[in-house]
């Protein structure tokens, strides 16, 4: 059934008409999402830095606060200590720094390629449900009816920037980097491509709702295609460039990679593209097999009634994404790294057959619960 | 004698027969219509600045895509002169300089210039028991110390970032017990010609073996994170081979040469202080590869804190100097107090210490391999002339041998695995 909403935007807005209506809504929406996205990407950068600090029994940043902070009584000396003003003099650097390109870049390229690393995976998350409903409207930015195949469509594209970066920088390290993730895609986007199929088999729709839906009350996807979400975790990883397959970037093996030529703000678009990623990775594993926003218990199966219900959902998602964020940074600092020819035999000859299998097993199984 | 076999988790000798003899063979460049299919070779530099090359090691690359085809090492960079320094100078002048050879390890440095020194004046066999206890200590930590480093390193460079940090944490209670030692924590200058700078601080000996019980941890922790590791295995396992014949061939020396599976080890095969006195075993590997390399470094630090319990226990009291004031330094109460020892501190400071005519070598094992000293002296208080047979740089030489025919990637693996310092390789 459908409450009333308790505060109607369209009560104290001139009339808009439908479309008009549709289309306030959806820039008010994306504004929030890429609000809450861009302070996820900067504080995953600090969040990183302290796990790390934690597993390497460091300390990590603590230093950075703003002027007269300490003084707050009783808060003050937390505020300063947790280092959680960090990012905000991370993001002054960045622009401050002298912007230097080498004489020796085929330019254009060059100053595509950070954009082409960072568009996809802001795009990649307008067709994720981060929530059931907030006042009566549904909260995803897009959708769409083939959100699976857009999101590969899109997430694709990422690792043109660091081909093109690698192409750009016209430089050999950077180079061997563009070379690597080339490979590296070829190697692992089959696999992740193939590792979700038996989920859409199951749920009949490549809504990505529909996929939400069919999860609801614990009946997680996971719990039916473990192989499939083993698969997919993997080729997340290598989707990302995180260690243990951050191959293109190595920076003890070709010092920074495709980004070796790149400085300043460049260089930090490469950087939050990478967490940008390893954020819309982890809500397409929420999403495709963790659930999405339901819980199978305390009534979060549903979609929301009230604005408390909607504002609930949007925060067990947000939860479920920053449990997989933190599990992409623990392993980080814990494994070492393939050689690039190990992930492509990886790739090809355990996962694409593991996948095939799979899916095989899956339509088996399916065709004799139909008869 | 306890080898690596009895380290190794999964069945050593069939791992030995499929093992691959060699390393594998470059690419041939097919002649004729292949040759265009074959493309360009291209060349990369690695280093002098390059993280993977630990210092200032400059590797010339020919890369086949990701194949290394040709590898040629350029050293050098780090070239300070240090054989010509030590002929304008007394040979206890020198001793500093010892400390930035290997400067990993400066206390087994010092140790074996000083054994070096003495074994040209012939006091070698005089040191006092005590003296003889505490450089064998300075050498086992030292040889932990540069292990430590050597581990860690290693871990970093195929990308386990942790370890290396973990290993630093250990590293620094060993700093903090050669500050306490010496007074210095980098540059120790510890020895002197014929004894030691200074006894061991009070309360020394219960802090190193407060330390022994938690480095032991460390290790466990260490290994836990890469032994079993299948990544880190993928990484080295295989990779890098040098066959004994090989090893022998270019002179390795040290945990390399052991990585092959040729027992040699100068405390075992040449013993010098009271190594023959200590229990403790020589790990050999199987294969040769990196991964065995590893695995007798990581078993040489457990020995090494074997040996430093059994010194810490059996440490006998007396002098840490030979009481000759002829070629050792007096103790400086005594120059203070005493005319005799004043003079013989200023003849000896002023002139150095009067050596024979004549030339000897001295080799000690030390953490990289075997440091080996030769001094041709005419007479007088500085050496005519001095050599280092410094460990890193020969073992770096099987470089161009060792490289071609594996990828990229593996270089850092192998250069990790064959734990250099260009301080000592250059000189």
């Amino acid at each position: 059934m459908h409450l009333p909403p308790l505060i109607s935007l369209a009560a104290w807005l001139p009339d808009l008409g439908h479309d008009g209506n549709f289309a306030l809504l959806s820039l008010i929406k994306i504004v929030g999402v890429v609000a809450v996205l861009l302070t996820m990407v900067a504080y995953a950068v600090l969040v990183e830095r302290k796990v790390s600090a934690f597993i390497q029994d460091r300390v990590g940043p603590n230093r950075v606060a703003l002027p007269l902070i300490g003084n707050i009584p009783v808060l003050g000396p937390f505020l300063t200590r947790l280092g959680i003003w960090q990012p905000i003099a991370d993001g002054v650097k960045s622009f401050l720094k002298e912007d230097f390109t080498p004489n020796h870049v085929r330019k254009i390229y060059f100053w595509l390629a950070p954009a082409v690393t960072m568009i996809p995976a802001f795009l990649t998350v307008a067709v994720i449900p981060f929530g059931s409903n907030l006042n009566g409207e549904k909260m995803v930015l897009a959708d769409l009816d083939v959100g699976i195949l857009y999101t590969f469509g899109i997430v694709s594209l990422g690792v043109y920037g660091i081909v093109l970066a690698g192409y750009a920088a016209n430089s050999k390290y950077p180079f061997l980097g563009g070379i690597r993730s080339s490979a590296q895609m070829i190697s692992y986007e089959i696999a992740m491509g193939l590792s979700v199929i038996p989920v859409f088999m199951l749920v009949g729709n490549l809504n990505l709702s529909s996929v939400i839906s069919y999860q609801a009350d614990g009946n997680w996807i996971v719990f039916r295609q473990p192989i499939a979400f083993l698969v997919f975790l993997v080729a997340a990883f290598a989707e990302t460039n995180r260690l243990p397959f951050d191959m293109p970037e190595s920076e003890t093996e070709l010092v920074g990679g495709y980004n070796t030529e790149y400085s300043s703000m460049k260089f930090a678009l490469f950087f939050m593209g990478e967490y940008a990623n390893m954020i819309t990775s982890s809500a397409m594993m929420v999403t495709l097999f963790w659930g999405g926003w339901t819980l199978p218990f305390g009534g979060f199966s549903e979609p929301a009634t009230t604005l408390a219900g909607g504002l609930a959902h949007i925060g067990i998602f947000l939860g479920k994404v920053i449990v997989f964020m933190v599990f992409f940074i623990w392993v980080r600092w814990m494994l070492p790294r393939f050689r690039y020819d190990q992930l492509m035999d990886l790739g090809w000859r355990r996962f694409l057959p593991l996948t095939l299998a799979n899916l095989f097993v899956t339509a088996v199984i399916m065709w004799l619960q139909a008869h | 004698m306890a080898t690596v076999h009895n380290l190794e988790f999964r069945d050593p000798q069939g791992r030995l027969a499929a093992a691959p003899a060699t390393a594998p063979e470059p690419p041939v460049a097919p002649g004729g219509e292949l040759r265009d299919m074959q493309g360009e070779k291209m060349v990369l530099n690695m280093g002098p600045s390059h993280p993977a090359t630990h210092g200032v090691l400059r590797i010339v690359l020919e890369l086949d895509g990701e194949i290394i085809t040709r590898a040629e090492p350029d050293v050098g960079y780090l070239h300070r002169g240090d054989e010509k320094i030590a002929e304008n100078m007394t040979y206890t002048q020198f001793i500093p300089y010892t400390d930035r050879l290997d400067y990993l390890a400066p206390l087994a440095n010092n140790v074996a210039y000083a054994l070096a020194v003495e074994k040209l004046h012939g006091i070698d066999k005089d040191l006092p028991p005590r003296c003889q206890y505490i450089r064998v200590i300075c050498c086992e930590l030292a040889r932990i110390s540069a292990h430590l480093l050597g581990l860690g390193a290693f871990a970093m460079d195929v990308g386990a970032l942790t370890v290396f940090l973990h290993t630093f944490t250990e590293r620094e209670k060993i700093y903090n017990l050669i500050e306490s030692l010496t007074g210095a924590r980098f540059t120790t200058t510890y020895t002197r010609i014929g004894g030691v700078a200074r006894d061991l601080p009070p309360g020394w000996v219960e802090q190193c073996r407060q330390f022994l019980h938690e480095v032991v941890v460390n290790f466990d922790e260490s290994e836990k994170l890469l032994t079993r590791n299948r990544i880190f295995v993928d990484r080295t396992r295989n990779l890098g081979i040098i066959s004994r014949a090989d090893a022998i061939d270019y002179g390795l020396t040290g945990p390399n040469l052991r990585g092959s599976g040729v027992d040699f080890d100068m405390r075992k095969a040449h013993p010098y202080l009271v190594y023959d006195q200590l229990q403790f075993d020589v790990p050999v590997g199987s294969v040769g590869d990196c991964y065995d390399r590893y695995l007798v470094r990581m078993e040489e630090m457990r020995q090494s804190a074997r040996i430093l319990h059994q010194c810490l226990d059996q440490l006998p009291g007396g002098p840490v100097r030979i009481p000759n004031g002829k070629t050792v330094l007096p103790p400086k109460e005594k120059v203070l107090t005493s005319m005799e020892e004043l003079i013989h501190q200023f003849i000896l400071v002023t002139q150095g210490e009067n050596a024979p005519p004549g030339e000897i070598y001295f080799g000690a094992e030390n953490p990289k391999g075997e440091l080996g000293f030769y001094i041709n002296s005419k007479g007088g208080g500085t050496p005519h002339r001095l050599k280092i047979r410094a460990p890193s740089f020969v073992n770096l030489s099987i470089l161009p041998h060792l490289l071609p025919g594996h990828m990229m990637s593996d270089t850092v693996s192998i250069l990790g695995s064959l734990d250099f310092v260009m301080g000592e390789c250059d000189r």
